[in-house]
């Protein structure tokens, strides 16, 4: 699946809930079923410290796929982790350098990736991107 | 006669939705509210007598002049400084506590030590270690126990003839602790070394006696004490603020310049260099006016009914913990629930407008001392009801079981 395909299935999840506590619930809910990163990766290298919550992200390469693994301490954090993890991972290294993520518009977690919120997702974002940037360079 | 609901009044934003539902002010720890007349005397301000300060002839300047001038002598008589140019108007406690930490560097010297406590602010560690950095001198840490509270027979123990200044705040801001300064002072004065006081979370509570205290710099924020952002006071004892260098260089801080040689204005002007927020200063006139109409008899009255039913309260809840348990505590909650971080829990309660602080509250030692990432901290003012506290424990209620 593209990852604008994901983001539009992703959008039309998120339509069906009414008000932000649903909203929560499904993204905390999300937080607690995302396959966390393997202990041997959760390392300082890996590490993105947020002001208010930490982020670990793993990235790996799969037959020129990049495949993402991360977990936060935060449920929250960790929710909307895996709603940028199902975008972003299995994707050509090109799509995530194309891919954008204004569709946290539109499901109404926008707030959640504000650079003042300071929970590590901004920074998870860059991060990503960078990796993707780096196999894309090296793989040419 | 303190009548809440008339205080509750003069606030504006208090009347105001957040997120659809009435905002439920809780941080007032990181900042306070401002009333209406405090808003007013900002528009008046800027609608009458605008213009620059000591330095024109022209009507206007000396009106504006003049209202800076007496809010410095309404702020020496609020902290009870013996002279008004001992009063030095900063952009707040940060801008104050470098003043003094940069003037110092031309008085320590390498193996010369500095007491901060584990209890303080970043603003009030940074600037001293980078101040140590600098002159080669020795930064030493006055330790706290589980209650959140200094261990005062380890400062006696820091404390000697190397230590040249001792720097505590008058209460955490992070855990609420009322630190015992008078009997602080005492100690570092029989060792010759100076010290300082960093007053943010303590002027919003009480009015502090500078005299009375002996201390040799007091500094805190306007904007905790209902005043603008951007505005705060140094206060520092005459011989002090004489020893130490100017710390930035301008107009207003000069007598003479010449190419050769720039001879410096006396005080408190040899520390005011540039145009300052010259409304920001009359405002702070105003807000501590304020404050003192309301009375802090009443203030602190109302405040500790909050804490005592906010503790109460807040503990009927499953698997929480205080964080800050010292008998001497003002007005400030710092908590957490047992498998649930801190930023889950106020990014809910805001979604019902409750306005708390989550984090490690600037100050991350004390977060590694207690091994946690954050707390969720409410601090209160004068002008929060109970009913408000309720609020906040049914959403917190509410988030615990969304999160669990």
């Amino acid at each position: 699946m593209t990852i604008q395909a994901i983001q539009e299935e992703i959008i039309d999840e998120f339509s069906m809930f009414d008000d932000w506590d649903e909203r929560f619930q499904y993204v905390i809910d999300l937080g607690k079923s995302l396959p966390l990163v393997d202990d041997q990766f959760k390392t300082d290298d890996n590490i993105i410290k947020g002001c208010q919550s930490k982020v670990w992200l793993h990235a790996e390469e799969n037959d020129g796929n990049l495949v993402f693994t991360a977990d936060s301490d935060a449920i929250i954090t960790k929710g909307i982790i895996a709603v940028l993890i199902r975008t972003f991972s299995n994707q050509k290294p090109k799509d995530i350098l194309e891919a954008d993520t204004s569709f946290i518009d539109q499901i109404g977690l926008k707030e959640q990736l504000s650079p003042t919120r300071a929970n590590g997702l901004v920074s998870m974002i860059k991060q990503i991107k960078l990796y993707a940037l780096g196999f894309e360079a090296k793989n040419n | 006669m303190f009548d809440i609901q008339k205080v509750r009044a003069d606030f504006p934003i208090l009347s105001q939705k957040v997120n659809g539902k009435p905002l439920v002010y809780f941080d007032n720890g990181a900042t306070s509210q401002k009333p209406q007349v405090v808003i007013d005397a900002i528009s008046k301000y800027y609608s009458e007598i605008n213009a620059n300060i000591h330095r024109g002839v022209h009507t206007l300047s000396q009106l504006a002049t003049d209202a800076y001038e007496e809010s410095r002598l309404k702020i020496q008589k609020h902290i009870n400084a013996q002279f008004s140019h001992e009063v030095l108007f900063t952009a707040g406690t940060t801008h104050g506590i470098n003043l003094v930490a940069n003037g110092f560097a031309s008085i320590l010297k390498p193996g010369d030590e500095v007491l901060v406590s584990a209890l303080e602010h970043h603003s009030n560690i940074v600037p001293w270690q980078m101040l140590c950095e600098k002159t080669g001198a020795i930064l030493k840490v006055i330790p706290m126990n589980l209650e959140g509270e200094l261990i005062q027979s380890e400062y006696d123990k820091l404390l000697s003839d190397k230590t040249k200044i001792v720097t505590v705040n008058h209460i955490s801001n992070a855990l609420g602790t009322i630190n015992p300064i008078r009997e602080m002072i005492a100690k570092a004065r029989k060792f010759d070394a100076a010290i300082l006081i960093d007053g943010a979370q303590a002027t919003p509570h009480l009015k502090p006696d500078v005299q009375d205290l002996d201390c040799d710099f007091y500094v805190f924020s306007g904007h905790k004490i209902c005043a603008p952002t951007g505005t705060g006071i140094l206060y520092g004892k005459e011989a002090w603020l004489n020893k130490l260098p100017p710390y930035q260089g301008g107009g207003e801080m000069i007598k003479e310049v010449t190419f050769e040689k720039t001879t410096y204005a006396e005080l408190p002007h040899k520390f005011e260099a540039g145009t300052p927020n010259i409304s920001g200063g009359i405002v702070l006139g105003v807000a501590i006016d304020y404050m003192n109409e309301v009375g802090f008899e009443n203030i602190q009255k109302q405040e500790k009914m909050l804490l005592e039913y906010a503790t109460k309260k807040l503990l009927e809840i499953q698997g929480l913990k205080i964080y800050g348990t010292s008998s001497q505590k003002t007005s400030v909650v710092s908590f957490n629930i047992e498998g649930i971080h801190p930023y889950d829990i106020g990014t809910i309660i805001d979604k019902k407008g409750i306005a708390v602080r989550t984090g490690h509250h600037c100050a991350q030692p004390i977060m590694s001392f207690f091994q946690i990432p954050g707390t969720i901290r409410a601090s209160f003012s004068f002008y929060n009801t109970t009913e408000e506290i309720d609020l906040m424990v049914d959403a917190i209620k509410k988030a615990q079981a969304m999160l669990s």
